[in-house]
């Protein structure tokens, strides 16, 4: 008997709550909507948003990416290829860069394997096309003029690598290169 | 222009005709009704796609569909062009005859269950129809039919495991909600909804004293039209998509249409048979405002549909069972006994 | 057997082997640098510490270097242990301070050993802030790219280049941390194998400069199996595709044959593959020039220009598979099918084959003879016929210190006690050939003469160990001396080896050899016999025992035969223009070619066969191995347009619509078990590499590393709607990043790795995973199949008699000698461009003295009258060269086709 009168006090509270729950969320007919109407109205997207991907220059306007594969390693949907070829003054750059949007998912990994903050995500999302095809961007759709997000970044500066007005020792933290023939210590 | 002789003769001819023969056109008006309220019926649950899109926009700080034309309404016109025009693919493993007649069953069970709903005073099909409300439980049973066949023709483990839990279900609502009802039938003394409407306008909503027979019929009525809570048959996250996984395009869309029109037809049996039906103030002079306040009663009941969705968590399906055999049943057993000793109470005194 | 105890584990092992050995074969990983499996431990580097105990109660230890420790029976270390593993952390961070900024723009970056064992101990910021030396950087030639600053000191380089392959140019510089590797001035490397300074060096220092135009990571590249095309001992390769242009060839390990080297011909030699001249797609002649088909109708047409012929005649090559060559064989009929070697050479090739296939001798593998203790050349000038034996010779010279020190207890690994025992100590090596060779300087003995009188020196030898050989008259005083120097230090040798070949195209040459090897086994010896033969499969085509191409060129210019199709070969190579003019002209020709070569410009029909690296093909090497080669990547997908197949798949379906017989052979294990079961001397081809059927774990063996990047990018260009992943039906193969990719033990079989990588190891240091033992054999056997072995006690006693009469020099006339070159003495690495830089141009070479005689110097022009046609070349002045004797480079891009032992005259170029 004990049991039963659990059992109905329990069903009392099961309707009671479903009976709430249907009140709570008839409540929300006067609430405000969070929908934010979007063609009329811009929404707000922060800075480091992961939009259309862009590859960006260093502070000397050169090309940022030398092409080291790494974003597209890091690519978790391969969305990424390119193919690296060298200047005549020793720079690395990519002879084609292309990255097919309509496979990328807007990861940010690529951004983060990054080692010279070329590839970068900006705080585009308006890509849809009528074509698919148009969603694959080459590298002068991709390619911008400044510097994105790392203004004052420049990779050469910190590399080894000796390219046209940066001879070997050059570099950020390197020493005069060294004199084989001395035997001094 | 002249009248040509013969034709004017004629047309005298037909006159006489049909004023010796007056049940011919009651016939052909009854015929003009129904189809009427059969297209108003679908065009209701077609219209019901964007309610329910809209008010589960509105319940959850949303808009819902507001962009093809106004307020949105557009949309079901534009899903009624893409789902015309989506390729009707069948599978090469289904059962081809059975998986073609499953969402014609389930499309006509529900309409025709529509003959039994007065809209207004005068506005019905079947309403004197003797059996009355035998006829939707009938048509009821029916409908799983639609459920099962779908299931197993399909092939598939999600439609058949889908397909089994419907009649699971069905059957064990139907139990109680045939039970349900009779407390409504006991007190009118007539299966005629006619008669069950005219007992209301002249006595008191059933809902008063069948309030328990109420609450038992509106969850099984639920039940019936699979509808949230109790939308086991084609719960997502176990079955895909449950009995109809493998339909598309127009014969999906049957079956979702059907599901609709359950909802209205549910949702209007609701309101005949313990909210008074189209009764009302000045109802019985005015046909049409006695639509009006079917339809707002109606609609009260679809919205209340439409919030138990947004409302409520899905069941598991041994609840759904238990709540059913060891709750309802019992609930409406009780009721039934009730009311049955209340009117032999009342005839004794 | 030794058992050692590693972090608390007991393990059995050889006890002769370092620490550091033992435990990377049990599979440990410990960090390394300066050890390499051949080259031995100097315990450079200090990154190998582990911690040694005492005992099992020793709980203190102390920190050594395991590459320097024996695995003694009861040896306790540990690996794990925190002291060691600080201890290992700080090396790499030294040997880090001064490492540039520049994995991004490194081209070892994938596949550096300096980035997995930097990753391997952990370090991975740099704490010191001083600066970094820097160093100048060299041009070392078309090969190799040198970036000094990446270099951490290990002295792999040097030991590799100077101790192991005997090179001079390369060497260490500086004091200190200033130590420089590198030549005394830039200039281009002269060692023949310098290319495996990019696989010995651990980080970035010496790289592949062939790849660096068209650069790409190893985990971008698509790999197969397969087999370097570039000279008859049929060294492993991984060659690397991305974009369809293979991009690099990498060493794959044979535990039998190049175990970890490869010669540069075979390294950097893959430029043909790529070149924008090939016949992609079916081509036939309309009006002089060609138009592309579709293949369809391309066959049809050359169906029917052969159905119009009286008799279709086929000639195979040397360089196709040998199921190329019995796709050709089946299609004709094999009464016409005819050698693809010139007459003459082909003569000698299948002597050869006749010499080993016999089972009478014992045949080494490249790791039999590093394994020689006395080795006699006799004629083949191996460093440019077959260069990998070359470097396989001057381990067997260097192998006399480990004799020496295994007499002093010391191991041999101790790679630094091993010279210093050895000093210049050597086992020896006596060296017989025309002019001077690359391994001159580690002979005993040199002879430098005429091929006749090279085959007198080889029967005089063999005449003075075993008495009953025929016996050469008249030799002089200095020659008797020499043929009894090597008659006894040949007997004095455990392990003799001799080393002959077709080089000299003199037949004799080697029955001189076959006597020498017959008379050692006479006398009991372990004798082993190799010879070389000129191309990748010339011992297949030998097998396969067609006649010679002068009848099949007699019979087109008679008109007994006026239709021939002609796979993988360019006739222009194999015989006179003139004669090869005269049996094309009226002939309908079909060629099935991977190269536009100047027979394939005669062409009516040109089908656009495969090479090595969009093909498969089984290819015998010269010690008789069938290897395996597979198809590293579909051309189609990424140009539709593109219609390359493999010869024999032309040449069924031409067969098809020729004889109207239904195509009979679908896939390529169709044709490979046809060819064995019709030619029984085949037998055994087939189990060169699993069939088809064969998966790994229900998987078919990736061709892709699993990081392969841009898969839904790369051909976006074209369209973005993704084609499916190209299929292969014809081999365990997928193409594809997925599929198996493992290293375990057991049933991978080795003819199925693509490419080295384990997890953790992505340098090829890597194949220590693959191996039984490091620097031992694969896992699942050495890859290849031996066709023929040598069966016991089957020594014949009869000897080769057929001595040639000594070769004089006659006044005004001059006997042409072959000069071989390892660059542009081949035919498919001389269309690569970095080859072709190193390749030299067309010339005469003799003898100072004689040309004294001419009046004339270097580099002036000499009219030379070669095989009915007068050309004008300039003069080589070749000290070396005997006398009488005229020296033409084989096979040059330029030169006339030359037979050697012709009588030719010369004339100067008298001032016009």
């Amino acid at each position: 008997m004990k049991d039963f009168f659990a059992k109905l006090v329990a069903i009392f509270i099961g309707i009671y709550t479903n009976l709430r729950s249907m009140v709570m969320v008839a409540s929300h007919t006067f609430r405000k909507r969070d929908t934010i109407q979007y063609p009329e109205v811009k929404p707000y997207v922060p800075p480091r948003y992961r939009g259309r991907i862009v590859l960006t220059r260093d502070p000397d306007g050169e090309e940022r990416c030398v092409a080291c594969n790494l974003c597209a390693a890091a690519c978790p949907v391969g969305c990424i290829s390119l193919q690296k070829a060298e200047q005549d003054d020793g720079r690395w750059y990519p002879e084609f860069f292309r990255i097919n949007f309509s496979r990328c998912i807007f990861c940010g990994l690529c951004e983060e394997a990054c080692p010279t903050n070329a590839i970068q995500l900006t705080p585009d999302f308006e890509l849809g096309e009528y074509r698919r095809q148009d969603l694959v961007y080459e590298k002068e759709h991709l390619l911008i003029s400044g510097t994105g997000k790392y203004p004052d970044y420049n990779f050469y500066r910190i590399a080894g690598l000796s390219i046209a007005g940066k001879p070997k020792g050059a570099a950020k933290n390197e020493a005069k290169p060294v004199d084989v023939k001395s035997l001094l210590p | 222009m002249l009248r040509t002789g013969p034709l004017h003769a004629a047309r005298a001819a037909m006159i006489t005709w049909f004023s010796n023969h007056p049940e011919v056109v009651d016939a052909i008006i009854a015929s003009l009704k129904a189809l009427v309220l059969l297209f108003g019926s679908v065009i209701v649950a077609a219209m019901l796609i964007w309610v329910e899109r809209r008010l589960l926009g509105v319940w959850q700080d949303r808009y819902g569909p507001n962009r093809v034309g106004p307020f949105g309404l557009g949309q079901v016109v534009a899903d009624m062009i893409k789902i015309f025009f989506k390729e009707d693919w069948m599978p090469p493993f289904v059962d081809k005859p059975a998986f073609l007649i499953a969402p014609l069953v389930a499309m006509t069970t529900m309409m025709m269950a529509f003959v039994l709903v007065p809209v207004a005073p005068g506005w019905n099909v079947a309403g004197d129809l003797n059996i009355g409300v035998l006829l939707f439980f009938a048509l009821a049973g029916l409908a799983v039919y639609a459920v099962m066949l779908g299931g197993w023709s399909s092939n598939s483990k999600y439609a058949l495991l889908g397909g089994l839990r419907s009649a699971a279900q069905m059957l064990s609502y139907e139990v109680f909600m045939g039970v349900a009802l009779m407390g409504v039938v006991m007190e009118t003394g007539s299966f005629a909804v006619n008669d069950i409407i005219a007992y209301q306008g002249a006595h008191h909503w059933f809902i008063l004293t069948q309030f328990f027979g109420f609450c038992t019929f509106a969850l099984a009525a639920v039940a019936t039209t699979h509808r949230h809570p109790f939308d086991l048959p084609e719960a997502e996250q176990e079955l895909a998509a449950g009995y109809h996984t493998e339909y598309s395009g127009m014969k999906f869309g049957m079956f979702f249409v059907a599901e609709y029109v359950g909802v209205v037809v549910v949702s209007g049996l609701l309101t005949t048979l313990y909210f008074g039906g189209w009764h009302g103030p000045g109802a019985e002079s005015h046909a049409w405002l006695g639509f009006i306040y079917f339809f707002i009663k109606t609609f009260i009941f679809i919205m209340l549909f439409i919030l138990l969705r947004g409302a409520l968590p899905r069941p598991r399906y041994d609840q759904v069972m238990a709540g059913g055999w060891k709750f309802c049943l019992p609930l409406a057993l009780v009721n039934m006994l009730v009311t049955g000793a209340v009117i032999l109470a009342n005839q004794g005194g | 057997m030794a058992i050692i105890h590693v972090d608390g584990k007991q393990y059995e092992v050889d006890g002769g082997d370092n620490l550091l050995h033992a435990c990377l074969s049990l599979g440990l990983d410990i960090p390394y640098f300066c050890w390499h499996p051949e080259l031995g431990s100097v315990g450079a580097c200090r990154q190998c510490a582990v911690k040694a105990y005492r005992d099992a109660n020793d709980k203190q230890g102390r920190i050594v270097m395991s590459c320097m420790t024996p695995s003694t029976d009861g040896t306790y270390i540990s690996i794990g242990d925190e002291e060691s593993k600080a201890f290992r952390a700080s090396v790499v961070e030294w040997l880090m301070t001064n490492h540039p900024h520049d994995c991004p723009v490194c081209e070892e970056g994938g596949h550096c050993h300096l980035q997995d064992m930097t990753v391997m101990t952990g370090h991975a910021t740099r704490r010191y802030r001083f600066t970094k030396r820097t160093h100048q950087n060299q041009y070392l030639g078309p090969f190799i790219n040198h970036e000094m600053n990446r270099c951490i000191s290990c002295y792999r380089c040097t030991r590799y280049y100077k101790d192991y392959a005997g090179g001079t140019d390369l060497g260490v510089y500086g004091t200190a941390s200033n130590v420089y590797f590198g030549r005394e001035t830039d200039g281009i490397l002269e060692s023949e194998f310098s290319g495996n300074l990019t696989e010995v060096c651990p980080t970035g220092v010496f790289t592949d400069k062939t790849h660096g135009d068209r650069y790409n990571r190893k985990w971008d590249m698509q790999f197969a199996p397969s087999i370097c095309q570039g000279c008859a001992v049929g060294c492993n390769t991984s060659p690397g595709e991305r974009y369809g242009e293979i991009r690099r060839i990498e060493n794959r390990y044979n535990g039998a044959v190049n175990h970890y080297f490869l010669c540069d011909r075979g390294r950097f030699g893959y430029g043909f593959v790529n070149r924008k001249d090939r016949p992609r797609q079916p081509l036939v002649k309309r009006d002089g020039s060609f138009v592309a088909l579709p293949p369809d109708e391309a066959v049809l047409h050359a169906a029917n220009l052969l159905k119009s012929a009286k008799r279709v005649i086929g000639i195979g090559s040397p360089r196709a598979s040998l199921e190329a060559n019995f796709a050709l064989r089946t299609l004709v009929g094999a009464e016409n099918f005819f050698d693809g070697h010139s007459a003459a050479e082909g003569k000698l090739v299948q002597k050869a084959a006749k010499i080993l296939s016999e089972g009478h001798v014992r045949i080494p593998s490249l790791r039999v003879i590093e394994q020689a203790d006395a080795a006699f050349v006799l004629g083949e000038d191996v460093t440019n016929t077959a260069p990998r034996i070359a470097l396989a010779l001057r381990q067997t010279a260097r192998g006399r210190q480990t004799t020496l020190a295994r007499d002093k207890h010391i191991a041999e690994w101790q790679a630094a006690a091993l010279a210093d025992i050895g000093q210049h100590e050597k086992n020896p090596l006596y060296v017989a050939s025309v002019d001077a060779t690359r391994i001159d300087d580690i002979a005993a003995q040199t002879y430098r003469a005429a091929p006749e009188d090279i085959a007198r020196l080889g029967f005089a030898v063999a005449h003075a160990i075993d008495a009953t050989a025929p016996a050469v008259s008249g030799l002089d005083e200095a020659s008797t001396a020499l043929v009894k120097t090597i008659a006894d230090g040949l007997l004095a040798a455990d392990k003799p080896l001799v080393v002959s070949g077709t080089g000299t195209g003199l037949e004799s040459v080697i029955d001189a050899a076959a006597n020498v090897v017959r008379a050692l086994q006479a006398k009991g010896k372990h004798v082993e016999l190799s010879l070389v033969v000129p191309e990748v499969n010339s011992m297949g085509l030998a097998l396969m025992q067609a006649a010679g191409l002068d009848q099949a060129l007699e019979a087109l210019k008679s008109g007994a035969a006026d239709a021939v199709v002609v796979v993988e070969n360019d006739l222009y190579r194999r015989a006179g223009k003139a004669l090869v003019d005269a049996a094309l002209k009226n002939a309908k020709v079909v060629v099935a070619d991977h190269q536009m070569t100047d027979t394939a410009q005669q062409a009516e029909v040109v089908l656009s066969a495969a090479s090595f690296a969009e093909g498969d093909g089984t290819v015998v090497n010269n010690e008789g191995r069938a290897q395996r080669y597979f198809q590293v990547y579909d051309a189609t997908y990424y140009d539709p347009k593109v219609t390359i197949r493999e010869a024999w798949y032309w040449l069924n379906d031409l067969r098809a619509q020729y004889s109207n017989v239904a195509s009979e052979w679908k896939h390529f294990d169709d044709v490979s078990i046809a060819c064995e079961q019709a030619l029984p001397q085949l037998n055994g081809m087939v189990k060169a590499a699993p069939n088809a059927q064969f998966r790994m774990h229900g998987l078919k063996v990736a061709r892709e590393p699993h990081r392969y990047s841009g898969r839904t990018a790369m051909r976006a260009n074209i369209s973005v709607h993704e084609p499916r992943a190209s299929q292969d039906a014809d081999t365990a193969l997928a193409f594809s990043m997925e599929g198996h990719h493992g290293t375990e033990a057991g049933d991978r079989p080795s003819a199925l790795i693509p490419f080295a990588w384990a997890p953790g190891w992505n340098s090829p240091q890597s194949w220590n995973k693959f191996q039984d033992e490091v620097g031992g054999h694969l896992r699942g056997g050495d890859a290849g199949v031996r066709l023929f072995e040598p069966q016991a006690h089957a020594a014949v006693k009869t000897y080769f008699d057929a001595i040639p009469a000594a070769f004089t020099a006659k006044a005004g006339e001059w006997r042409t000698v072959n000069l071989h070159h390892i660059f542009g003495g081949e035919e498919l690495s001389a269309r690569a461009a970095p080859v072709a830089e190193r390749a030299p141009k067309p010339y005469v070479g003799l003898n100072p003295a004689d040309a004294d005689s001419l009046g004339i110097g270097a580099n002036m022009l000499i009219d030379v009258a070669l095989a009915g046609s007068a050309v004008r070349l300039p003069l080589r002045l070749l000290p070396t060269l005997p006398r009488g004797t005229v020296g033409l480079p084989l096979g040059v891009e330029g030169m006339a086709y030359a037979e050697a032992g012709a009588t030719i005259k010369l004339s100067r170029v008298n001032a016009a």
